[in-house]
């Protein structure tokens, strides 16, 4: 092989986003995209997702819609239900809340209530995160609402290459997915996934392996957890890192392994602590393991308060990185009681 | 469909024979529920059976037909089978969703019955996109979606239709005017004179028509229909009509004026039908009293397969949660 075909490419968020549509688009004719602004004549969309796209498909495949967040997911329910494979484009997830009636009365639903007759294969991909100064209606992490609604799945990636294929999962999968991408790191690159690459949902990742405390989140903080565990590393601390990817359904397997194994577990989400994703996590690994833990499960989250403005407010607001660090510290001082 | 290209004595016995059954069907639901044979959330279509009558006939199995919990007499003109229809209102497994969806969740897409929604306004969002899957593929297929007065004071319906007309969608938004949004009059909710003039302010073909009145109903959804699938784009058809059972099942209805209620009785759509039916000379007395007791005994049997099946096994709460599995 040359050196050229063995050096690592590398690859954005963006790009990973839009490899994963243009994939999809050129796979199969049912799927097609539909969202604000997201035709080349309107820019290719507001984060250039899909800049190019409806040059390449069409206009037909790739379209521009009204500012109509209930319209917009309603068409992708109804389009779902005729056979289509659509990909709804909300801006962002506060907008979500506009298309509550048709997410979760209707396409998590129809499956059900239909008694297994009407499937709702759509993806809705979305995108929040605090950080950027966008305040209390462009940056709220919401999905945990949505894992609270049986019949839907939710998925959050943290790195481009997982982004790309979890991407093509959901909108290769027969159910609803809300797909949730960072605002912040949209131009953060990583290594480049091959072409067709698919990940699976509802698996979790082990993305750095550990044996003293198991750090387990999804999305931004896993960076910040894995640059923590090689750090502490050097402390001699063994940090294992757990990517949910798919919070929901949840990977409670994968979980409940590594906590098996290092008895000590972190949770960790950008979201507000109380009621999230975290509590979800944390009471599973009680339920499961209460017997062996060697520490409490700690939570490490954003605070409960609507995402600020201020950039010193903003930062207060968001969980931070030394919290992960003294929450990792803090299950292994317990293990003094123990 | 092909009931008859066009208006005349057979046209108007197909719409007869299609709300005759809704008549007969909605009689012997209340009765069972009066009687306590059947314990179930009711919303009685008495009154509008022209309605639904007068646009199935011009529908294909194939097209698709989006409603709400109010739509039993919908789902019947569209060819719901009796049999599944019972027994989901029993809550069996011999139902049409299994028994997991119940009166208003009824589906049944080999008749294109594809959403029955609890949700005021829920269904035109979803309408436009059967709709626009229906284009996309280039079929020839249209939707229609039913929804009641109180639905056009909802985002969605608005969204709706600006999105429908932008599209040119090949979907015909059928308001059943039936002056009352649950327990409030028409006037005391809606600006609007009438609920067509609302087409105008998305550039859409808006249409209002008697809907207790064969004749009209039939022509004016005939219309819509046609212009739907020739991609000549929707049609908002207004069709006024009245509720004589109020909103619930039980519904007192003390919030109906006694006069308006008597009027709206001296213009009851079925006996009306029935005497033009026979004044047609479309069919006799003996005819009708022949259909009678044939829906009659179809419905007898319909009944006893509901009630003779059994209750869903209590494996199935954790199936059809996802295309496969169950969440973890």
């Amino acid at each position: 092989m040359s050196p050229a075909a063995t050096a690592q490419k590398t690859i954005s968020f963006t790009d990973a986003y839009r490899l994963a549509l243009d994939e999809a688009l050129g796979a199969d004719p049912t799927v097609f995209l539909l969202g604000e602004d997201i035709g080349d004549e309107e820019g290719g969309g507001v984060f250039k997702v899909t800049k190019g796209l409806s040059t390449k498909y069409g206009k037909h495949r790739v379209r521009t819609t009204p500012i109509s967040e209930e319209a917009i997911v309603g068409a992708a329910v109804g389009a779902a239900l005729a056979g289509m494979r659509p990909v709804a484009e909300i801006m962002l997830m506060n907008f979500v809340t506009v298309a509550m009636d048709q997410i979760v009365n209707h396409a998590a639903k129809l499956r059900f209530m239909s008694g297994g007759q009407t499937g709702v294969p759509i993806t809705i991909r979305t995108r929040t995160g605090a950080g950027a100064g966008t305040a209390g209606q462009h940056s709220d992490m919401l999905e945990a609402w949505f894992a609270h609604v049986a019949g839907m799945k939710v998925v959050v990636p943290s790195t481009p290459a997982d982004a790309m294929g979890l991407l093509t999962s959901c909108i290769f999968d027969d159910d609803p997915c809300l797909f949730i991408e960072d605002s912040l790191t949209r131009a953060l690159t990583g290594p480049a996934p091959p072409p067709g690459h698919r990940v699976p949902l509802g698996r979790a990742n082990v993305s750095h392996e550990g044996s003293d405390v198991s750090v387990i989140g999804y999305g931004r903080p896993i960076r910040d957890a894995l640059a923590l565990a090689e750090r502490l590393k050097g402390e001699g601390i063994s940090v294992e890192v757990v990517d949910l990817r798919t919070v929901s359904p949840l990977d409670t397997e994968t979980v409940l392994k590594s906590v098996a194994k290092t008895r000590r577990a972190v949770v960790v989400h950008e979201a507000p602590r109380s009621f999230g994703v975290g509590a979800e996590v944390t009471a599973r690994i009680q339920e499961h393991l209460y017997d062996s833990l060697a520490a409490p499960v700690l939570r490490v989250a954003s605070r409960d308060v609507p995402v600020p403005f201020a950039k010193v407010l903003e930062q207060e607001y968001l969980y931070k990185p030394a919290a992960i660090e003294a929450a990792i510290r803090r299950t292994l001082d317990s293990k003094a009681r123990r | 469909m092909s009931a008859s290209a066009e208006w005349g004595p057979a046209a108007l016995l197909a719409v007869y024979r299609k709300a005759l059954l809704i008549q007969l069907v909605d009689e012997r639901m209340r009765s069972l529920l009066v009687s306590g044979r059947l314990a179930a959330v009711y919303y009685s279509p008495r009154g509008q059976e022209i309605v639904s009558a007068g646009i199935a006939v011009h529908l294909k199995p194939s097209d698709y037909l989006v409603t709400t919990y109010r739509g039993i007499h919908d789902q019947l003109a569209k060819g719901m089978p009796l049999k599944l229809l019972c027994a989901e209102y029993y809550g069996k497994a011999t139902g049409a969703c299994k028994g997991k969806g119940g009166p208003m969740h009824i589906t049944h897409p080999a008749a294109g019955i594809m959403v029955t929604t609890g949700v005021v306004g829920g269904g035109l969002p979803i309408a436009n996109g059967l709709a626009l899957a229906a284009q996309l593929k280039g079929e020839d297929r249209v939707t229609v979606c039913c929804f009641g007065d109180g639905a056009s004071n909802i985002g969605a319906f608005h969204e709706s239709l600006n999105m429908a007309s932008l599209w040119k969608l090949p979907v015909i938004f059928l308001c059943q005017n039936n002056g009352y949004g649950e327990c409030t009059r028409y006037d005391k909710s809606t600006t609007a004179a009438h609920i067509a003039d609302r087409a105008a302010a998305y550039s859409m073909r808006g249409v209002r028509v008697d809907g207790n009145d064969p004749e009209a109903m039939w022509r004016a959804a005939g219309e819509a229909v046609e212009r739907a699938r020739k991609g000549e784009g929707p049609t908002l058809l207004e069709a006024n009509t009245f509720r004589f059972m109020g909103h619930y099942f039980g519904d007192p209805g003390a919030y109906i004026p006694k006069d308006e209620y008597a009027a709206a009785q001296a213009r009851d759509p079925m006996p009306a039908c029935r005497a033009a039916v026979l004044r047609s000379g479309a069919a006799s007395e003996a005819d009708l009293t022949a259909l009678e007791r044939e829906i009659n005994a179809e419905l007898d049997q319909a009944l006893a397969f509901a009630t003779e099946s059994a209750a869903p096994d209590v494996s199935e709460i954790d199936r059809d949660i996802y295309a496969s599995g169950v969440a973890a």
